[in-house]
């Protein structure tokens, strides 16, 4: 890695549906939170009622919505009574909502005001670090390129530039960290791959992959057999160890994949054998995410 | 029960869920275990597996469904027609301009316009519009007993019903057309307050993209009533009798949870529910049996952490699939158990499918 994670002031967490992301953020916002750090976790899902929330001291979260980013930037950017029309306006707000990525730009705007040394939103204290739980690769991937593609279609006024601003901001490896989660599994894998190309021909960089839910692999290649050579009908344990191995042997081989294409730039978090993962198995894998 | 019992006199069933549940093998799964007992099916996946997709004979990405050779499906008996077709968003929208354009020159041109290449290329919304105007033509062209759409990955479910509606509403351009063309009766409606409003959209937006939006709309022209049309004829589509909405979900909390959601938002928007299939369930396990035999201590110890991590996996399942069985009330709930191995090849596919046609 080019500058250790943690000392981003950005950091966007992507991968395929399922693998962990919200778990990945949550853990990686911890850390730091402990070490602390002001830290604020972002979502776009838009549930929340824009405001930021204490969740813990030095940890807050945010779930980003839209149409009060918009609000928000229309307000500071525009001001006066363009401003003013312009928020109030019915029409203009369902037409800005409907444009193609406008909705990701204008919440790319808000994650990016959040990550600001000195923030633009009135009465608002900087954070040291935000952490973006991000959309799925494909959607995410998409989130991320929205930047350039307004600014090369608008090409002049304010949007261009704030738009070129934000995608400064994102191809700035000291500012901004983008990180892919992935579990061992064939699919993930893949995905994760994709990924770092579709980021690599918007110039972007992928720091750091994350192996999330590797299962242990305990057994030898005696163990192995003496396992097989029980009958399985009367020992399910020997049938779920065998079938636990198999697994193991699978993942194995879709972690050497990510090895061989990340190297140094995979961490391997282990599963959690909990019904729900919990403060202390946040902790956990953040410290591993942390080193 | 079995799916083919569920899916008693449906024409269309969409298949959704949250991402990495195994949506699209379900998908497929159903297709196939309908087309076995006699039925012509085709499955719209989004993005498969390439290993699934490659085994089916699925590389070629023409956007038109494509027979799956039986052969291809090691041990099922196929009794009707698979047909399986992998969506390709730019193309879908591109033939969707094709269609409704009044001459072919208009079609090239929109499709050459900037606005318009944003438009069909932006992944968030593209993939969902284009999805159910796939399966509204396929439905229309009376080919298929059975269309299962499998649908995009999403967190939030309510996506998918979501985008297409803004992006057609983006379409059909309303609000814009009233700022645009001072002469249509919406800018009379809206005179006194849209000139300050271009004013500061010129300003917040800059200028060139607005000339770019009506050069586009311009061009749309008449054709923006045929979205409107189609979106209708969708929603009538979505709501009808002869549609189920099948859940897709694994038994972990988050998951759980956005099922439960999702069976709301259906009943919400008076969406047909078929039924939901939990993926990769844990079934508990008896021990019963006797001590293993010349068992040395280090594998006896290796043994009981194995069973012990099992067990909290069973338990935690057993514990979601109660919580949706109660969300949920009398509908079916069809369970899949965990399999040991990555499952997105067709062996992969032919055991699911076994088992949700029990």
């Amino acid at each position: 890695m080019s500058s250790p994670l943690l000392q981003r002031r950005l950091i966007f967490i992507t991968g395929k549906g399922g693998v962990g992301k919200s778990t990945v953020a949550r853990a990686l916002a911890g850390v730091a939170a402990r070490r602390g750090m002001r830290t604020i976790v972002a979502d776009i899902n838009g549930a929340g009622d824009q405001h930021e929330h204490q969740l813990a001291p030095n940890l807050s979260s945010l779930s980003i919505d839209p149409q009060s980013a918009m609000e928000e930037y229309l307000s500071l950017k525009v001001g006066g009574t363009a401003g003013q029309i312009l928020g109030q306006s019915r029409m203009f707000s369902a037409f800005a909502m409907a444009t193609p990525g406008m909705r990701e730009l204008l919440s790319l705007g808000k994650i990016w005001e959040l990550a600001q040394p000195q923030r633009r939103a009135p009465d608002a204290e900087p954070y040291d670090l935000t952490v973006v739980d991000a959309p799925a690769s494909g959607h995410g991937a998409a989130l991320l390129r929205t930047p350039r593609t307004f600014a090369q279609i608008t090409k002049v006024g304010p949007v261009a530039s704030q738009a070129n601003a934000i995608a400064q901001t994102l191809a700035d490896r000291e500012f901004t960290a983008i990180v892919a989660v992935a579990v061992p599994e064939d699919l993930a894998v893949t995905e994760t791959v994709e990924l770092d190309e579709a980021l690599q021909r918007e110039r972007l960089n992928l720091d750091l992959v994350v192996l999330n839910k590797r299962h242990p692999d305990r057994f030898d290649e005696r163990e192995r057999e003496q396992l097989r050579g029980w009958d399985p009908i009367r020992a399910p344990a020997a049938r779920l160890a065998l079938a636990a191995d198999l697994r193991a042997r699978s993942e194995a081989e879709q972690a050497a994949r990510l090895e061989e294409r990340f190297g140094e730039r995979l961490r391997s978090l282990p599963f959690l054998f909990e019904p729900l993962i919990g403060a202390a198995g946040l902790q956990r894998l953040g410290e591993v995410l942390a080193l | 029960m079995s799916v083919a019992e569920i899916l008693e006199g449906k024409s269309v069933v969409v298949c959704a869920g949250s991402g990495g549940v195994g949506k699209t093998t379900a998908a497929a799964a159903v297709a196939l275990g309908m087309a076995a007992r006699g039925a012509t099916v085709a499955v719209v996946t989004i993005d498969p597996a390439k290993r699934l997709a490659g085994a089916l004979g699925l590389d070629m990405l023409d956007n038109e469904p494509r027979r799956i050779d039986s052969r291809r499906l090691a041990g099922v008996t196929m009794k009707g027609e698979l047909w399986a077709m992998m969506l390709d968003p730019k193309r879908t929208f591109d033939d969707l301009i094709d269609s409704v354009a009044p001459t072919p020159g208009r079609a090239a041109e929109i499709k050459a316009n900037r606005i318009y290449d944003q438009l069909s290329t932006a992944v968030a919304g593209s993939q969902e519009f284009t999805a159910v105007s796939k399966l509204y033509e396929l439905s229309q062209s009376g080919r298929f007993d059975l269309i299962v759409l499998d649908t995009p990955p999403a967190r939030n479910a309510l996506d998918f019903f979501d985008a297409p509606a803004r992006l057609e509403a983006f379409l059909e351009g309303g609000a814009l057309k009233a700022l645009l063309r001072p002469t249509t009766i919406g800018m009379r409606l809206f005179a006194k307050g849209a000139t300050p409003i271009l004013g500061a959209l010129r300003r917040v937006t800059g200028v060139d993209v607005t000339t770019d939006l009506a050069t586009f709309f311009a061009l749309l022209g008449g054709m923006t009533d045929s979205f409107g049309t189609r979106a209708r004829h969708v929603d009538v589509l979505l709501h009808a009798q002869t549609t189920g909405f099948l859940l897709v979900t694994s038994p972990e909390a988050g998951p759980t949870d956005d099922a439960i959601k999702f069976r709301a938002t259906l009943a919400d928007g008076r969406l047909p529910f078929s039924g939901a299939v939990v993926n990769r369930v844990h079934p508990p396990v008896t021990l019963t049996d006797s001590p293993l035999p010349d068992v040395d201590p280090a594998l006896a110890q290796k043994l009981a952490k194995t069973l012990a991590e099992y067990g909290v996996l069973a338990a935690r399942d057993a514990a979601n699939v109660t919580r949706l069985r109660a969300a949920l009330g009398d509908a079916p709930l069809l369970l899949v158990p965990e399999f040991e191995d990555d499952l997105n090849d067709v062996h992969g596919l032919v055991r699911i499918h076994r088992e949700l046609f029990r």
